[in-house]
């Protein structure tokens, strides 16, 4: 286990370096540099620019500097916003995109694995092609589809919920409702065709001639194991659901840190850019590095086979 | 032991002939005729995917959608950016099918050519993906060993990369266009593919069934073209069908955050994108039909993709 | 002797997309106390489908037991809700898979396994139920136990867990064993370890067992009556010794003479052709098209049971007088 551990992680630093690196060597590849050229109207914002990422010193000061500077959890001023870093940012806007993030994550695993085994247990019912047909609407219609229709019909035509802003629960049903159908779309399927497989198996059957009533076979025998394969993919959700928190919060007009990334976008404000996709990649990142412990702690094949020595 | 009570074999035992005591001669059809007409293994796929209702409704849309793409715009009077400004705005109609968009521009004429665009990202993104992934999988399958092991843990650390945020960051600095859009979504893109391809050529190169032909003497081409062909062009094809959405949903979701392709062009996603407020005002046609195609597309791609998966699976042969 | 299990003309059918299987197609056999019955045939015969049908674990759909009956000590399994079925599971009558390597669940812990079935029916205390599975663990011969209790199913090997799953099946007592090609998955040595303590475990709890199986080895090692099952129905039953050493059907004589022995000498003799296919299985006698003393009654016309002593009976048309006179002209046109 600890090798599998240590494996992982030395991956991990290595992606987290290659985005790092890849930041800094896109920014200043971009011509007339984006931390000199005039679209710094102030100062003291050039002062800080150039303070911030050393452009007195050679090439590979400023990226040795710029290393030191991230592992330091600093992520330089803002071009845009004068006397605004980015971690001021980030400050301000992370913890709503966070909550945000989490709650949809809550609803699409609970009504994603939901969903899944009630189609899998009624397979080729009307569940089954009721819960297959939400999920294939929820894949096939983007978030930011969904998220107009959402304010149109229930916060503008009927009046339901309230659009805009970030003030009270009811405030997030919309956003929430946006963001977490596609990726409870995909735990659904796949939660589903993996318990019609892990139902076929041989240790089911054994269960059941053991005389186990149905319900403890389900959960102790059969979602056990169908829910392995949705550990594995929740890196990928979290990431969609990240990156669909930019379009979503724009949408709504929630001040999180995906609506200050795509204004930063906007402008252009390249430190932002670049600050702020470190951030999420690192968070990301070790989000997917957790997720793999995670995995092999509930896998006992995991722990064993990597302490042997593969 | 108790004896067989059938009715129809009581029935039978009347009628039992003394002279069919005799020796049966045998015949060579009855032995054969249990066994079933064998297909080949494409036409046998397609007798499947034929079968599945909802994977055939997303081929004959997206060949519909593909048609129209081609010939849409022909067969429209108007251009695709220039729009009379006094025609802002006007809903679906004999004149505009579709209606009008902001700048009076025909939505008909212009949902045809974002198809073109959709499409054509879509289907560029997947076909780099798939000869990358090809390439790279197929060398690092076939090789094994110390290449494998290095390839591999490249493609780890790629894979790590979040997809999105570094396709957005390539754009900011490349600047959105056409190509490097279609760049940007295949610098990553092509990881899941080289993976797939590696597993099915770590597999079968190994099957007996490989081993057997080879050890008979079969030509390394017939080899390639009756055993690895078939069972490794199933999955990257599945796999293909995913990435051509999943591309499109991407190019849609630049155009949202501001990264989307430029005029001249038109993409569903900046049509999408340029609508959201028109919808408010009542204008739902801008909207509805970018948002439609975008919709019906990755529908149509996801259903196919689920019935070629069925369909070119061998093990569910039967 | 007790019958404790009669099964009646047992008819079992699958609804797939391709049409209606019959599997099982008018199975008729009994087993008595302590006894060992194999079911013998080739894959696809039904002899699975059948041990499914008696615990009624066939999925439906698509499987359903159309007719007939299965008497468990005179009650009819067929007939019982799901409920009063679970209680008999595990308890009544075990089973045992084929593979070892899927039957046990990699998740839960060897121990969990083992305790789950005694717990749900006894309602016993975990202390109590912990002394049972190191008892049974015991008897099925696993060192250490109370160390690999706490293990999961992939830190055994093959044989180890077939003993597991064993254990598991015996833990509740049960008066009637169904083991399904139990050693087929394993390497020889540890088939003829895993018979021995099939014998074993019967001299020990009484239970009686049937066994499915392929393998005709097997069944010369420890059954006591066999039962041939072809295309779903069962062509012949005897003892062992009327079965080895006078078989009546010409599938069972095939069969025997396609396994290497070491009281026979020359060629072995493979049976030609395959079984028919049972979504429209023949009229007749299944084995007509591959049976090389095939007559012209035989696909027209099902035989009827012929009783060749109390435990001796075989179906075929050969029983029949002017079968038999056919054969002696026959054998004199030879010489």
């Amino acid at each position: 286990m600890l090798r599998y551990i240590l494996k992982r992680l030395l991956i991990m630093i290595l992606t987290l370096w290659i985005i790092i690196t890849l930041t800094f060597v896109l920014m200043t590849s971009i011509p007339g540099s984006p931390f000199t050229s005039d679209q710094t109207s102030n100062e003291t914002v050039q002062q800080n620019l150039e303070k911030h990422y050393n452009l007195d010193k050679p090439k590979y000061m400023q990226y040795l500097l710029y290393l030191k500077s991230i592992v330091t959890l600093d992520f330089g001023p803002s071009i845009k916003q004068p006397n605004q870093t980015v971690n001021d940012l980030l400050g301000r806007g992370f913890p709503i995109s966070f909550e945000l993030g989490i709650v949809t994550v809550i609803v699409a695993v609970i009504s994603g694995i939901t969903l899944g085994v009630l189609a899998a247990l009624r397979h080729n019912g009307i569940i089954d092609y009721l819960a297959m047909g939400i999920a294939v609407l929820g894949i096939s219609i983007p978030n930011f589809i969904l998220a107009t229709l959402l304010i149109q019909k229930l916060a503008v035509d009927w009046e339901i919920f309230p659009v805009a802003t970030w003030a009270s629960p009811m405030h997030m049903v919309l956003p929430v409702l946006a963001l977490a159908t596609g990726p409870m779309a995909i735990i659904a399927r796949l939660t589903r065709s993996t318990m019609l497989e892990v139902l076929t198996q041989d240790y089911i059957k054994m269960a059941r001639a053991k005389g186990l009533a149905p319900w403890k076979i389900i959960i102790k025998h059969a979602l056990r194991n169908a829910l392995m394969p949705v550990i594995t993919i929740m890196g990928t959700l979290l990431a969609g659901i990240l990156t669909g928190t930019f379009v979503i919060e724009q949408i709504f007009a929630i001040p999180g840190m995906g609506k200050y990334f795509v204004e930063s976008i906007n402008h252009r404000d390249y430190p932002v850019i670049m600050g702020t996709t470190v951030f999420y990649s690192a968070f990301l990142i070790i989000m997917l590095f957790l997720v793999d412990i995670a995995y092999g702690f509930v896998d006992p094949r995991i722990k064993v086979t990597k302490k042997e020595g593969e | 032991m108790k004896s067989n009570q059938h009715p129809h074999h009581i029935a039978a035992k009347e009628q039992i002939h003394d002279d069919w005591f005799r020796w049966r001669e045998k015949d060579k059809s009855e032995q054969e005729q249990v066994s079933r007409p064998s297909l080949s293994y494409w036409k046998d796929a397609w007798r499947r995917l034929r079968k599945n209702k909802l994977a055939m409704l997303g081929l004959v849309f997206l060949i519909v959608l593909i048609i129209m793409a081609i010939f849409g715009p022909i067969l429209s009077p108007y251009e695709v950016n220039k729009g009379v400004l006094s025609d802002q705005y006007q809903a679906p109609s004999s004149e505009h099918w579709f209606g009008t968009d902001s700048h009076g521009r025909d939505v008909f004429t212009r949902t045809w050519y974002g198809a073109r665009i959709s499409l054509f990202v879509g289907f560029m993104a997947a076909l780099i993906d798939v000869t990358i992934g090809i390439v790279w999988g197929g060398i690092s399958g076939y090789k094994g060993g110390r290449t494998d092991n290095i390839m591999m843990r490249i493609i780890e650390i790629l894979y790590g990369l979040p997809y999105l945020l570094v396709v957005i960051l390539l754009l900011v600095v490349l600047g959105p266009s056409l190509s490097t859009i279609i760049v940007a979504l295949t610098v990553t893109g092509w990881v899941g593919m080289a993976r797939i391809v590696r597993g099915q050529v770590m597999q079968i190169k190994n099957y007996e069934y490989v081993l057997a032909s080879k050890s008979f003497g079969t030509k390394t081409s017939r080899i390639i073209r009756r055993n690895l062909l078939p069972n490794t062009m199933g999955p990257i094809i599945v796999q293909m069908t995913l990435t051509v959405p999943s591309a499109i949903f991407a190019e849609a979701f630049l155009s949202f955050i501001g990264l989307g392709i430029q005029a001249p062009y038109a993409s569903w996603g900046v049509m999408a994108n340029d609508s959201l407020g028109a919808i408010l005002s009542g204008n739902w046609w801008t909207l509805f039909f970018p948002a439609f195609f975008i919709s019906f597309t990755m529908f149509a791609f996801n259903v196919l993709g689920d019935g070629l998966q069925d369909a070119l699976d061998p093990k569910l042969r039967k | 002797m007790e019958k404790i299990l009669e099964v009646q003309d047992l008819h079992v059918r699958f609804t797939t997309y391709g049409g209606t299987v019959q599997a099982v197609r008018g199975v008729d056999f009994h087993i008595h106390k302590g006894e060992t019955l194999a079911i013998v045939g080739e894959s696809g015969c039904g002899k699975s489908v059948t041990s499914n049908a008696i615990m009624r674990l066939i999925p439906n759909p698509p499987g359903k037991i159309t007719k007939g009956k299965v008497l468990f000590k005179g009650q009819d399994l067929t007939k019982l809700t799901e409920k009063k079925m679970r209680s008999i599971r595990g308890v009544d009558i075990s089973m045992i898979f084929q593979d070892p390597m899927t039957a046990l669940n990699p998740t839960l812990t060897i121990g969990t396994q083992l305790v789950e079935g005694l717990k749900q029916h006894r309602k016993v205390s975990d202390s109590i139920a912990m002394k049972k599975a190191l008892e049974m663990m015991q008897l099925v011969g696993i060192p250490n136990p109370e160390e690999r209790m706490k293990q999961y199913p992939h830190q055994f090997s093959g044989g180890m867990r077939q003993r597991i799953v064993i254990a598991i099946a015996l833990i509740c007592e049960p008066e009637l064993l169904i083991a399904d090609e139990p050693t087929t998955a394993l390497d020889v040595t540890i088939q003829a370890q895993i018979l021995e303590l099939f014998e074993k475990i019967q001299e020990v709890t009484g239970v009686s067992i049937i066994l499915i199986t392929h393998d005709l080895g097997v069944v010369a090692k420890i059954a006591d009556r066999i039962a041939v099952m072809y295309a779903g129905k069962i062509i012949e039953t005897g003892t062992k010794r009327e079965i080895f050493y006078q078989p009546q059907h010409p599938y069972t004589q095939g069969l025997l003479n396609s396994v290497p022995r070491l009281d026979t000498k020359g060629k072995l003799q493979p049976i030609n052709g395959t079984p028919p296919d049972l979504f429209s299985p023949p009229l007749g006698c299944p084995f007509t098209s591959r049976c090389p003393l095939a007559m012209e009654v035989c696909n027209k016309v099902y035989p009827d049971s012929t009783r060749l002593s109390d435990s001796h009976a075989v179906d075929c048309w050969l029983q029949d007088e002017r079968a038999k006179k056919l054969l002696a002209t026959m054998v004199t046109n030879k010489r």
